[in-house]
């Protein structure tokens, strides 16, 4: 298929490099350079996607990131991308696209019958249709919407590609590469000052690619080159196009959204798809630019009408006609700047001017390529269903109220121009609060609230010459201020020709008898009706208006529609702009990938995975891992073709049998020094430490302040006033971190420092009624017999060479030991183990099995301590001190904590004595009461015991004390699962502990 | 993100500290009377305020010190920060 839009010369494409690609399937080309939107206008199509609403057909609006229609659904690399406005895709070989918003297609939309069915979609219509019959709401309404509505579907597939954050410090981040861009960006560089210059589109200078202006001897253009190729070679100036500074946060922290290789056909390797920087500036330069504004009349969303300033700029940039017979309508003179450029290219255009009697160079000079120009006249509505074929227009009154004299002219395009807002997200985003200028009928920013500046129309400054002295005077005084550096750069003299003022008029009044839409937000279907409607309803604040019609409210942002809702909301108010505000500029500007917001942080977050030093051994021992917090521990050893129930019950069983070494590398460990110690240990823990002897461990609770129990473990004193505690391995973070708050800010007076070392020891637990044998063995010197290591003893000693501590502390309630060496040596000690072991039959064992020796033990852990319970309600009440006071211990008085039926932990076995009881089941008396069934409490981890070989689980429950022999039910209603149990102790196996003393 | 200014270690960005709450709130003593009221104020109840707040924050992946910073909850403003042991 041929171009016949397209320019035989002209604009900035490589016309050597022709492009394929398809759009709904069918095939196009274009040329290196083009974007999605200027190849299919190339290529003459105009019908792109439905609107939101009413499924009306939508063209292009625009030529860049303020474009309300042109959403379409990429596909790229196999990987589907929803929600990309063509106005900004680059078109790369092979690009293939497709309408969003239409069912089944774009030519035949079902859901355009909303547009026959309008009264059904007044303002608010979510809130008032569909209300009745309630049921067909759920059935039959919202699955039709949903299904008729929303930009694209999004991917249910993993996404492949790569997406990466950035941190980036500078002295100057300057958003936008327009002339105040350019200008401010290179008197800060000449000053030595770290600039990052952002631009959003492939080209760098904004409106100097399209304006006929001259700076000093050169065009705008050729000026801007020259600019951005001397910043290229500054080494303190980082460039970035296809780069979207979307969001101004605290602190002058701006994020900004780097398109990396969405312009390519696939992703290169070692390189991001796209990147989000998070920048932290010293000074923000918002030269951001301007928005053309439209007007309004009947059908102005008819296919064909657009932004005059859009249709100037692929004439320009990209060397295509938007149409052969276009209207210029205009309320200023920029619209003659397209009209003159039509005309340069041999097109005839109309101008419609809503003014009576303008003067100004640029309509001098339309007149003298004469152009047709029609003063005070108007469109009054746009005709044509999927593409304008004519225009009905009209004379209108000095008064702008009564039009006349209508007559249809045909024509393929409408461009509009309603003179400019200034892009003021960034700054209103600042905090800056902004203020209504009258001279432009538009807001722009007011006093600075962060380290920001306004330049350039953004600022509201229409005129290149005052744009370049303010950027170049800004850029070297914000600049000389951090590097207190100033190499002047002279202002260049600039020609450009003087407009005249633009008219205040923006909406076309309806003739008599014609109902025609009148469209403000293009995106979201909201005419002007449906404004009128929600104020008629009584509603009065903008952001109340906002939320009930949508204006503004689509992916585009309202960045067409917002200045002419408000000017429409304070007509009919009879108000002023200012009075009625603008709602809230939110970020981001633009929309911003999922992908891109997530980073790195997929998977496993980016959080290190950390390995024990004996991690190998395990693999290669077919250890099945598990995580636990950041650590990968051993669940189970797998041996032949056991799974998860069998592996763990036998190495749970050679513990009590003969002995198992289990890898307690993970467990938090604190070193804690000095004089006061012991008495900190004394106020951390719920019982007393003053006399802890050297060599000695002790195991102990601590509480928070509100009584509950934080963490637990065993603390040894290694000598006089050195401490080592272990955590578990969940909370030693917070634990290091409540230690900290207690000795820096609570009772500084104590001299104790405290750091974690969990990453210098190595640890085994060699545990069961063997476990003797093998220490012995590992150190022949050492007198390890009963008397010589007691329970809760201590001793230093010599493994083949390696330092060692060990500790007979039992968390199997057997006869147990831990073996800490340095981390480096932690593997040389687990082969000695296993080796040494292997004649007392030692076998290694994973976390499940340690579970299983735990819960049977009726020790409690985690699933115990889950940040609910007090020391009574896992019966650690032993361990409460009653004569000294601790963290927590005056909430411990609290009336709910000393009730008599106060929960308690028990144990739990199923009567058939087969049933395992799923954890997080009830806890109820009778399994039949009427819902909701009073809960006695829940079970809180479950295992089968190896002792008795049957299940066995914890549970904590009201009045748990006084519970055991009762038989109740445990109940899961996920599981949908009733068992009858009898409640027994929770000290399953060896009550009286004599195993760990043995 | 807001950039706090560690008395210890300089300017740094937000993810590098960890918030602590109120600054002003005093723990009761050790081993002295403290009625239920008193506890449950210290334990429970925090103000809310609109505006300036002496709060802590923990130096959690730097220096690992509790320092005060002033910070306003409505503009987080920081006015100004201080070591565990400096009152304003
Ligand atoms: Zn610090």
């Amino acid at each position: 298929m041929s171009e016949n839009y397209r320019l035989e010369k002209g604009g900035l494409i490589n016309r050597n490099k022709k492009i394929k690609f398809k759009f709904n399937g069918k095939k196009y080309f274009g040329y290196e350079g083009d974007t999605l939107a200027s190849a299919l206008l190339a290529n003459g199509v105009h019908l792109v996607g439905r609107s939101f609403k009413y499924h009306r057909p939508r063209g292009f609006f625009g030529a860049g990131v303020d474009e309300p229609y042109a959403i379409v659904q990429m596909n790229r690399n196999n990987e589907v991308d929803p929600n990309v406005r063509a106005t900004e895709q680059e078109l790369f070989e092979g690009l293939e696209a497709k309408s969003v918003n239409c069912w089944p297609n774009v030519n035949f939309d079902i859901g355009a019958i909303n547009n026959f069915l309008n009264k059904f979609f007044p303002a608010g219509f979510y809130y008032k249709t569909f209300m009745w019959p309630k049921s067909f709401w759920y059935k039959i309404y919202e699955p039709i919407i949903r299904k008729a509505a929303g930009f694209g579907a999004a991917s249910i597939k993993h996404d492949k590609e790569r997406y990466e954050h950035k941190y980036e410090y500078c002295d100057l981040l300057i958003a936008g590469t327009g002339p105040s861009g350019l200008a401010s960006a290179y008197a800060a560089a000449q000053n030595g000052a770290r600039v990052i210059l952002a631009e959003d589109k492939s080209r760098i200078g904004g409106s100097l690619l399209v304006n006929e202006v001259t700076i000093g001897n050169q065009s705008g253009q050729e000026w801007a080159e020259k600019i951005i190729s001397e910043l290229k070679s500054m080494p303190n100036v980082i460039i970035k196009n296809r780069s979207q500074v979307f969001g101004y946060y605290d602190h002058n922290m701006l994020v900004m959204s780097e398109r990396v290789s969405d312009h390519l056909p696939k992703t290169d390797k070692y390189t991001p798809k796209q990147r989000l920087w998070y920048i932290r500036a010293k000074e923000v330069i918002i030269s951001s630019g301007s928005i053309e504004r439209p007007l309004v009349f009947g059908n102005n969303d008819t296919p064909g009408v657009m932004l005059s300033s859009a249709a100037k700029e692929y004439l320009k940039v990209y060397g295509v006609l938007v149409g052969k017979k276009p209207i210029i309508f205009t309320n200023n003179d920029s619209g003659y700047e397209t009209a003159i450029e039509f005309k340069k290219n041999g097109i005839d255009p109309l101008i419609l001017d809503s003014r009576k009697n303008p003067d100004s160079e640029i309509i001098k000079e339309a007149k003298d390529l004469e152009i047709s120009i029609k003063f005070s006249y108007v469109v009054v509505a746009a005709n044509g269903y999927k593409k304008v074929n004519s225009a009905n227009i009209a004379k209108i009154s000095d008064d702008k109220k009564i039009i006349s004299n209508i007559e249809s002219i045909k024509c393929d395009c409408i461009c509009v121009s309603g003179f400019w807002t200034p892009t003021i997200h960034l700054a209103s985003q600042s905090g800056n609060k902004t203020k209504f200028n009258e001279e432009i009928d538009a807001f722009v920013p007011s006093k600075s609230k962060q380290k920001e500046t306004t330049l350039g129309s953004a600022n509201g400054v229409f005129t290149l010459e005052e744009t370049l002295k303010t950027s170049f005077e800004k850029g070297s005084e914000l600049s000389k201020q951090i590097t207190n550096k100033e190499n002047k750069v002279s202002i260049p003299t600039v020609v450009e020709k003087k407009s005249s003022k633009h008219d205040k008029f923006w909406c076309v009044p309806l003739p008599e008898g014609k109902n025609y839409k009148r469209f403000l937000d293009f995106q979201n279907d909201v005419s002007v009706s449906d404004i009128q409607l929600a104020l008629r309803e009584g509603y009065r604040s903008i952001e109340h208006v906002k939320r009930y019609t949508t204006l503004g409210m689509a992916t585009d942002q309202g960045k067409t529609s917002n200045l002419n809702g408000l000017q429409l909301v304070s007509e009919v108010e009879n108000k002023v702009v200012p009075q009625v505000g603008h709602t809230t500029f939110r970020p981001p500007y633009t929309p911003v990938a999922i992908g891109a917001i997530v980073g790195r942080e997929v998977g496993k977050h980016s959080k290190p995975t950390r390995k024990s030093p004996m991690h190998y051994w395990h693999e290669k021992n077919n250890a099945v891992f598990v995580d636990a917090g950041v650590w990968l521990r051993p669940r189970y050893y797998k041996q032949g073709n056991e799974n998860l129930f069998e592996a763990s019950k036998r190495e749970a069983k050679n513990v009590r049998q003969n002995v198992g070494v289990c890898d307690v590398t993970t467990l938090g460990k604190i070193d804690i020094k000095g004089p006061d110690a012991a008495e900190f240990l004394n106020r951390v823990y719920t019982n007393a430490w003053l006399k802890l002897p050297v060599g000695k461990a002790r195991y102990g609770v601590m509480l928070r302040e509100d009584g509950i129990v934080m963490d637990d473990g065993t603390t040894t004193r290694i000598s006089e006033n050195h401490y080592h505690m272990t955590t578990t391995t969940a909370q030693a973070a917070n634990v290091l971190s409540h230690l900290e708050y207690y000795l820096q800010l609570v009772w500084p007076e104590l001299n104790v420092n405290v750091v974690s070392s969990t990453e210098q020891w190595a640890g085994a637990a060699i545990a069961g009624p063997k476990s003797r044998d093998v220490l012995q063995r590992l150190f022949p010197d050492l007198d390890v017999s009963k008397e010589g290591l007691p329970f809760m003893g201590y001793m230093e000693g010599n493994l083949f060479g390696v330092n060692a501590k060990i500790f007979r502390i039992s968390f199997s309630g057997e006869l147990a030991y831990e073996v800490n060496v340095e981390s480096d040596n932690g593997n040389f000690m687990w082969e000695k183990i296993m080796e040494i072991g292997k004649e007392f039959n030692i076998q290694p064992y994973g976390t499940e099995a340690l579970s299983t020796l735990r819960i049977e033990m009726g020790h409690v852990a985690g699933s115990e301590l889950d940040g609910r319970t007090i020391p009574y309600d896992n019966s650690l009440e032993g361990l409460v001190s009653k004569k000294k006071d601790f963290i927590g211990k005056r909430s411990l008085s609290k009336k709910a904590f000393i009730e008599p039926d106060r929960q308690k932990v028990v144990g739990v076995v199923p009567l058939d004595k087969k049933t395992s009881i799923p954890e997080g089941s009830y806890i109820v008396k009778d399994a039949k009461a009427k819902l909701p069934n009073p809960k006695l409490g829940h079970v809180s981890a479950s295992c089968w015991s190896v002792e008795y070989d049957n299940p066995f689980s914890l549970a904590i429950i009201k009045d748990g004390k006084n519970m055991i022999g009762q038989k109740l039910f445990a109940m899961s209603p996920l599981k949908n699962k009733t068992i009858p149990v009898e409640i027994v102790s929770s000290h399953y196996v060896d009550p009286k502990g004599e195993r760990v003393r043995s | 993100m807001l950039y706090i200014k560690c008395p210890h270690c300089g300017l740094r960005s937000q993810n590098e500290f960890s918030y602590g709450g109120d600054a002003t709130v005093k723990r009761p003593e050790l081993n002295k009377e403290v009625s239920d009221q008193n506890w449950d104020n210290f334990v429970y109840l925090r103000k809310s305020p609109r505006g300036k707040h002496l709060e802590l924050w923990q130096h959690i992946s730097g220096c690992r010190q509790w320092i005060k910073v002033e910070r306003d909850t409505l503009t987080h403003e920081i006015f100004k920060t201080l070591k565990a042991n400096e009152e304003l």
